[in-house]
């Protein structure tokens, strides 16, 4: 199959009516979504709206009713190399193996791109060491993967991501159990990436105060339901958060594509 | 771009140190072996009569042409087949733990030589024999069983496409094991005008081994450990879990079944020849690994190695510490691997 991934081009990604069925109850509903090449679109919702579940069916781990397609193409019809080839997932909580160095684990991500027997060639030596390097992580290379503190951890599995050179790049919820100051360092991280390498970007996020500075668009996920879908500007307002979560916010607007968010504790 | 600092070597690379040392263990385990025994001959002299016998070598080694018949027709073969045993064993125990993602896996903790066990008694008492001719259906009989030995605690630990705890496979495997040697005890009740040579099959042990025990397990050794290696890089992808193994282009379970039938294969046909040796599958990887580190790419060839060494070495030591009597091998490995099994269990309890 020729790729589009070989031309470098932008893939966009669609959902078209897409159901998931999880243990008989119904976790995405009928959800039609876009997200344009190129582009960030950050997924949030409260716990359980699916937003997991949307990105698992994207990846190929959940089955789904529907059509969710990576390019020109169905997902479905892909086969598991080539989706991989066209998308690279950082997942919520990615298995670390024990005894694994940071090389050694970054260069999985050439995986797709090798034979059956999964042999590494030079060129993914190569391609492997740019990107940590890319990531500040070369001293790292002979650590243990399992030996390293959250942020280390995290910044060595989106570098296993970037190693896959795929133009869509899905994270599920990358920044969960990083302090703010980590956090910032991955979202920054994936925005200069993403720039870099014109990399369509879908990304589940729960933190509210942080997901209005990093995404051209954001959806709301409700129950299975996309409720709201626009820039963060037209979404992060203190009604559809007040509606979907329950909670008072302030906003404050810099531009349409950066909104920060702050909490006030409600009155009992 | 800058020239990149990396040093694009790592660990999933077997490198040349760390293959030269397998070799040498194996090449010292196989001397040691040679030339240990009840009729002593110099080492010098053993070394020298093994080289005379490689192609295009001639040394003369003075040995009497009993003691040649002694070094090439009765220890020779013995340890040869010590050294081919311990590699499948070792082999298969580092696969099995990379497909279950289990430290604990070993083919005879899994149930696996109960199950070859068991097929291997049916067969004789079948006779099976005469159907296939010239032959010899046992260990096919025996693979058989070795499979759906390791179907069934496999199965058992899974729930729903999730691989149980660790402690899960190895408990699955116990059930397995016993329940298949219940069977295997009942059939050969029925059948007590086989009983030795069903215990003969099942005790079976290195000391009986000629060239024809050599010759029998040489194919599946080659196959089996090319099987086993071609895999390597598929079971480093297959580390990071099913799911994200998905993601990254590999089939999970085609991947998880091609492996344990091989491994299977493997450790069958070392049950087939040498009986029930336990835990040389979990020593030997596990220390690999703790030497060389966690990748395939490593831990796979080298337990091949260092397994053979290694068996080769407690065959040594079954045969000299009560001399002239010997000890079963499998008392000398499980002595050395059950304290080891209960270090690494206790390791994964407590992270």
């Amino acid at each position: 199959m020729t790729s589009p991934t070989d031309s470098g081009a932008p893939l966009d990604v669609r959902w078209s009516g897409v159901s998931v069925d999880l243990g008989g109850r119904q976790v995405v509903d009928d959800l039609d979504l876009l997200v344009e090449g190129g582009s960030w679109t950050t997924i949030i919702g409260p716990n359980g709206a699916g937003k997991t579940t949307l990105l698992r069916a994207l990846s190929g781990t959940a089955p789904y009713r529907g059509t969710i397609t990576i390019g020109p193409d169905e997902g479905v019809g892909l086969g598991r190399r080539e989706r991989a080839r066209r998308l690279a997932v950082v997942p919520q909580h990615p298995v670390i193996p024990p005894g694994l160095d940071v090389f050694d684990y970054a260069l999985l991500g050439r995986s797709p791109h090798q034979g059956v027997r999964f042999a590494a060639s030079e060129d993914d030596r190569r391609r492997t060491s740019a990107v940590l390097e890319r990531l500040g992580l070369t001293d790292f290379a002979h650590r243990f993967v399992d030996s390293l503190s959250g942020g280390e951890r995290q910044r060595v599995v989106v570098a296993r991501a970037l190693v896959q050179d795929a133009p869509v790049l899905v994270l599920d919820e990358p920044t969960s159990f990083l302090d703010l100051g980590h956090q910032m360092d991955v979202l920054e991280l994936i925005a200069e990436l993403r720039a870099e390498r014109s990399l369509t970007v879908v990304c589940t996020l729960h933190d509210l105060t942080v997901v209005g500075q990093f995404a051209d668009r954001i959806a709301v996920l409700d129950d299975g339901h996309l409720a709201e879908h626009g820039t963060p500007g037209e979404v992060l307002t203190p009604s559809v958060i007040s509606r979907y979560w329950g909670v008072d916010v302030r906003t404050e607007i810099h531009d349409d594509t950066s909104v920060s968010v702050s909490v006030r504790r409600r009155e009992r | 771009m800058i020239a990149s600092r990396t040093p694009e070597r790592s660990g999933s690379r077997l490198g040349a140190a760390w293959l030269l040392s397998g070799i040498g263990a194996v090449l010292v385990a196989g001397v040691v072996g040679v030339a240990t025994g009840p009729v002593s001959i110099p080492i010098g002299q053993v070394i020298r009569e093994l080289l005379d016998r490689l192609p295009l070598i001639a040394v003369d080694s003075s040995l009497s042409t009993t003691e040649q018949a002694i070094v090439w027709d009765i220890r020779a073969p013995r340890v040869v087949l010590g050294l081919l045993v311990g590699a499948l064993l070792a082999g298969s125990g580092a696969a099995y733990q990379g497909v279950f993602r289990n430290p604990l896996a070993d083919p005879y903790l899994l149930g696996i030589a109960a199950g070859a066990g068991l097929g291997a008694t049916i067969a004789i008492v079948t006779e099976l024999r005469d159907v296939f001719g010239f032959i010899n259906p046992v260990p096919f009989a025996a693979f058989a069983g070795a499979l759906l030995a390791v179907t069934a605690a496999g199965t058992l630990s899974v729930r729903r496409g999730r691989i149980g705890s660790p402690a899960t496979l190895i408990l699955a495997g116990v059930a397995v094991a016993n329940f298949f040697t219940a069977i295997q005890t009942f059939v050969q009740q029925q059948n007590s005008e086989t009983l030795q040579q069903v215990f003969a099959w099942i005790l079976g042990r290195l000391s009986t081994a000629g060239w024809g025990e050599v010759r029998l397990l040489l194919p599946y050794a080659v196959l089996c450990s090319l099987g086993m290696l071609l895999s390597v890089g598929a079971l480093d992808v297959l580390a990071v879990g099913d799911e994200e193994a998905s993601t990254l282009g590999l089939n999970p379970r085609a991947t998880r079944r091609v492996v344990l039938v091989v491994a299977s294969l493997a450790a069958a046909a070392a049950v087939a020849v040498s009986g029930l040796i336990g835990f040389v599958g979990l020593v030997v990887p596990h220390a690999v690994r703790m030497m060389a580190g966690a990748s395939h790419r490593r831990v796979l060839p080298l337990s091949l190695l260092f397994g053979g060494a290694f068996l080769a070495l407690a065959d040594v030591a079954a045969r000299t510490i009560q001399a002239p009597a010997e000890l079963p091998i499998g008392v000398i490995t499980a002595f050395i691997g059950a304290p080891f099994f209960l270090l690494i269990l206790r390791r994964q309890l407590t992270s």
